[in-house]
């Protein structure tokens, strides 16, 4: 009997096509990447067919979390050289008579996330550099009406944007009455619209439902 | 990892160059790409955040001068957010003055198939309007009619500010309702394509109605 010749060829396995469509993943990956910003509260938004994306500038966000504290964010404006974040951190300081200097502008400006730190609390918060440390500053604002604190951050922020719109993050499980008492700030210095930050859903509409 | 090298056997004593292509050895390339990858599809948010606008009524300065829309009975629809996700609503309206015989609530859900789901009312009673609407976004879908998305929005919002008679909804929270229900039901009416609704605070005697539905059946549902 004929011995059956085995290939002595070692078997190495071409990975250049595999290489190639990586590259080609990576790259995509890369170019279309928004970084996800670490928020200080975990919000579950509930969902809605609202197909609108949301905005990317001219925005201050209200994140209410599960346990109804209040968090704000604002963004920076369409051109890095506006520098909303330090101007609205600026003129808070005005009204509550404190004076920041420029690190602690340059940090807030950095800031990438919300915050609920009460404004006393600021200087403090911001001069901590692990998010470990920041963490226990995180109580919220204040906004009952004797140290409505959101009220002002509406109202500074309106001063140096004129453009900014309202967003509205809340977790489905937030209470109502959180939600109607930042409502009710926000509609005190009159903004009445509104965006309510919703992931998509897909919901089919029975047509035959209709017809009938 | 591992490698498995065989070795050539030379043939004779003659000593050949070798004709080995140029192997690269893509592995460790391979491998860190893996990782980015990873890296990258783990921290990308794919989906951007939607948002649904919302426009509440101006804030009235002096409640006393306000003088109460006039709106008929027959169109009105109130629904009520409950508390554990329970979902309300009656027919009309109450007068105050009624406080001591108060209509029962009628209990309803946000689940999409059952019988008494809130979205089968609100399309029974927003039939006319909803089935217009179907059509022009089927006769888009179909490709019969060409338009932007812009202006079939339009035309859509056309086709609800001509209707008259659609229900007129209006909105209220009871204090223990959660902000993902009022998302719900704001939602509920885009799908619906409810021409006219209206978010209200709620009035006294509809919270003593709420407690006493909630007295009456308590939670069966955990929907």
């Amino acid at each position: 009997m004929p011995k059956i010749k085995l290939p002595t060829k070692s078997p190495r396995i071409d990975m250049t096509p595999m290489v190639d469509t990586f590259c080609v993943i990576l790259t995509f990956l890369m170019l279309t990447t928004t970084m996800r910003q670490p928020e200080p509260a975990i919000v579950d938004t509930p969902f809605s067919i609202s197909e609108k994306p949301t905005p990317d500038f001219n925005t201050m966000t209200f994140l209410l979390s599960e346990d109804d504290k209040v968090f704000i964010n604002f963004d920076n404006g369409p051109d890095t050289l506006l520098k909303y974040r330090p101007k609205i951190l600026d003129e808070m300081g005005k009204r509550y008579s404190i004076e920041f200097t420029d690190v602690e502008r340059r940090e807030f400006e950095k800031y990438p996330s919300s915050f609920g730190v009460p404004v006393m609390k600021i200087k403090e918060f911001l001069s901590k550099k692990t998010s470990k440390e920041r963490d226990p500053y995180q109580v919220g604002i204040p906004l009952d009406s004797t140290d409505n604190q959101l009220a002002m951050w509406v109202l500074c922020a309106r001063q140096v944007n004129p453009n900014i719109q309202a967003c509205i993050k809340g977790d489905s499980k937030t209470s109502f009455p959180t939600v109607k008492k930042v409502l009710d700030i926000l509609q005190d210095k009159n903004v009445n619209r509104f965006a309510l930050i919703t992931s998509l859903e897909a919901t089919k509409i029975n047509v035959e439902e209709i017809q009938k | 990892m591992a490698e498995i090298i065989v070795e050539e056997k030379g043939k004779g004593g003659k000593k050949k160059a070798k004709k080995h292509a140029p192997h690269i050895d893509m592995t460790p390339m391979v491998d860190l790409m893996c990782l980015l990858i990873t890296f990258f599809m783990l921290t990308t948010a794919f989906a951007k955040a939607k948002v649904m606008d919302i426009i509440l009524p101006e804030k009235v300065k002096d409640p006393t001068k306000q003088e109460a829309p006039r709106i008929s009975a027959s169109r009105t629809l109130n629904i009520v957010l409950g508390p554990n996700n329970r979902l309300f609503w009656y027919p009309g309206n109450v007068k105050p003055e009624e406080f001591n015989n108060l209509p029962p609530l009628f209990e309803t859900n946000f689940s999409q198939d059952s019988v008494n789901s809130i979205r089968k009312l609100l399309l029974e009673r927003n039939a006319t309007l909803a089935k217009s609407i179907a059509a022009k976004n089927d006769l888009v879908t179909r490709g019969e009619l060409v338009v932007s998305q812009d202006s079939l929005h339009n035309i859509i919002s056309k086709i609800k500010s001509d209707d008259a008679t659609g229900p007129i909804v209006l909105i209220k929270a009871y204090k223990k309702a959660n902000y993902g229900n009022f998302v719900d039901i704001l939602d509920e009416m885009n799908i619906c394509g409810i021409a006219i609704y209206m978010f209200v605070d709620i009035a006294w005697y509809e919270e003593k109605m709420v407690e006493t539905a909630i007295a009456s059946a308590p939670a069966t549902s955990t929907n």
